[in-house]
């Protein structure tokens, strides 16, 4: 690894810590660090858009890594910390599966998307396609926390999480989708999150309660 | 095998055995310090040793040859490992005799008949005390052999002292797989030696002990030996951490005996920095329940299996 310049070789320790911050998330039992844990990758997204674009000099990734910052580690943290606030959902979430088999299940997804990742980075020509695999894990390991958790706040987390892996991808694969598509996806994402804050309003005023398995239920009495 | 190859084995072998009590003793005073008490003599495990030395034996009612066998059996098990592991040299010609996966071999050796041992006589608390033991345990070695591995995948090599030759003598370049690994081994030294997050070495009260619960029977020469064995441990451990970890300083085979007579002292140094910081950690943690130690032991797999996969994937 010593043969590698220092910026891909601090684009793959940032690498890790964002998988380290999947894994993480996936086994955090409380909201609030959740949502900390949640700014935290936003920071190493941030950080490693910042050196692709200072290593390969494109401007619009300065850009997209300053987006990254305002929205990921500041917006959205701060909405997701008042929506608790507000809703009054401090307390722990437990998940379907107890937490050393979700890690365990995790590892297994990590081999997976490694195995998967190591085909396609043959055929990418940038410095950082070592990273696919880890950009891929880490959007699967987001997956695997939408699935088993139950309340609604870990969810909509899980899938934002999903977005920052999907993103790494993109800056990793190919440096980086075209400004109008992020600049399209970053305001997706803040449009969801305010719609989804609203829906949880409504799921609480219908159910007295954010755990989604009221949802599955599709008649008013059994 | 050269005269300065065994010259460098014998010393560190007499280091190994007559530093380790220091450094259990030192960090026995660092914690001390910490947590505002009057801190006891840094040469208190040499004396409880020599005290348990001249004391008669007494043996319980019906214990078997596996009894009395096991603080010889456990004692010669951390002798053989404190040889393999590159402290000081790594120009080791007994090392040549087991590599990486021995070693762990050797610690699960002596954590069998310690096992054995306490529940040889047959207490209430001896059993308890083996069956906790033997959770930590099965938990703790797959993930110690991970991190092992993940050494062994960087250098190409599974033999300790050719791993630390490696390492030593690299470019400077980030590792986060090696940072990986070492948050795992430390997680797994901890539990391993019966340390605060997981294991009190220092509690009184038999029904949250783990280590202490299987040596309750011991008496004089056997609880000494005991002792001593479970200092060389935590020095091996450390050991094996510095060496893997931070091996500048370890005098390599074509360096001479100047190098050797350098080594002891950054050694010492290393030593005294890393009980230092057990020490800090054993203050900041809370024990944790017996049951919340599968998560905890979960966690250092994961994040040993997670080195080796990251290694995998970036260091091609």
């Amino acid at each position: 690894m010593a043969g590698i310049p220092l910026y891909a070789q601090l684009i793959n320790l940032l690498a890790a810590i964002l998988l380290l911050l999947a894994f993480a998330m996936l086994t955090q039992r409380r909201v609030l660090s959740l949502v900390n844990l949640f700014a935290l990758q936003g920071i190493a997204l941030g950080t490693s858009t910042a050196i692709v674009a200072y290593a390969t000099g494109q401007m619009h990734l300065y850009a997209s890594a300053g987006m990254t910052f305002a929205l990921k580690v500041g917006l959205l943290p701060w909405l997701l910390h008042w929506l608790i606030r507000r809703l009054d959902v401090k307390w722990d979430v437990e998940g379907l599966i107890n937490v050393p088999t979700t890690m365990l299940i995790g590892i297994v997804l990590v081999v997976f998307s490694f195995n998967l990742a190591a085909a396609i980075s043959q055929l990418a020509s940038t410095v950082t396609r070592a990273t696919l695999g880890i950009a891929m894990a880490s959007v699967m390991l987001s997956f695997l926390m939408m699935i088993t958790r139950r309340k609604a706040l870990p969810q909509v987390i899980g899938f934002l999480a999903m977005e920052n892996g999907l993103f790494f991808a993109a800056t990793s694969a190919t440096y980086g989708m075209p400004m109008v598509v992020e600049l399209g996806v970053a305001l997706d994402v803040l449009v969801g999150m305010m719609i989804v804050g609203v829906f949880f309003f409504q799921i609480r005023e219908q159910f007295d309660s954010l755990d989604l398995k009221h949802l599955e239920k599709l008649k008013e009495s059994e | 095998m050269s005269a300065a190859g065994i010259a460098s084995q014998l010393l560190q072998f007499a280091i190994a055995l007559a530093l380790a009590p220091l450094l259990v003793g030192w960090v026995n005073q660092c914690r001390a310090w910490l947590q505002n008490k009057s801190a006891p003599s840094l040469f208190l495990p040499y004396f409880t040793i020599r005290k348990l030395f001249v004391k008669d034996a007494v043996v319980a009612e019906g214990a078997s040859a596996i009894f009395r066998t096991t603080p010889y059996i456990v004692f010669g098990a951390m002798c053989c490992a404190a040889a393999i592991v590159p402290s000081l040299a790594t120009d080791l010609p007994f090392a040549r005799a087991a590599d990486a996966i021995a070693l762990v071999g050797l610690f699960a050796l002596a954590r069998v008949f310690i096992a054995l041992a306490a529940m040889d006589i047959g207490t209430a608390f001896g059993s308890l005390g083996a069956r906790r033991e033997m959770l930590v345990g099965f938990l703790a070695e797959p993930a110690l052999l991970m991190v092992l591995f993940t050494a062994s995948l960087i250098s190409g090599s599974t033999s300790l002292p050719t791993i630390v030759d490696t390492f030593a003598h690299r470019d400077l370049a980030i590792y986060p797989s090696l940072a990986f690994a070492g948050v795992a081994f430390t997680m797994v030294s901890l539990a391993e030696n019966a340390r605060i997050p997981v294991d009190n070495p220092a509690t009184h009260l038999e029904l949250t002990m783990i280590h202490e619960a299987m040596v309750l029977e011991y008496s004089a020469r056997h609880l000494a030996l005991i002792e001593w064995a479970a200092a060389l441990k935590l020095f091996n451990y450390s050991c094996i951490g510095l060496a893997l970890f931070f091996p500048w300083g370890i005098a390599a085979a074509e360096d001479g005996w100047l190098a050797l007579l350098g080594a002891a002292p950054v050694l010492i140094v290393k030593l005294a920095l890393g009980g230092f910081l057990l020490a800090v950690i054993e203050t900041l943690s809370a024990k944790m329940r017996i049951f919340r130690a599968p998560e905890f032991l979960g966690t250092a797999f994961l994040l040993a299996v997670l080195a080796m996969l990251v290694n995998q994937m970036l260091g091609s």
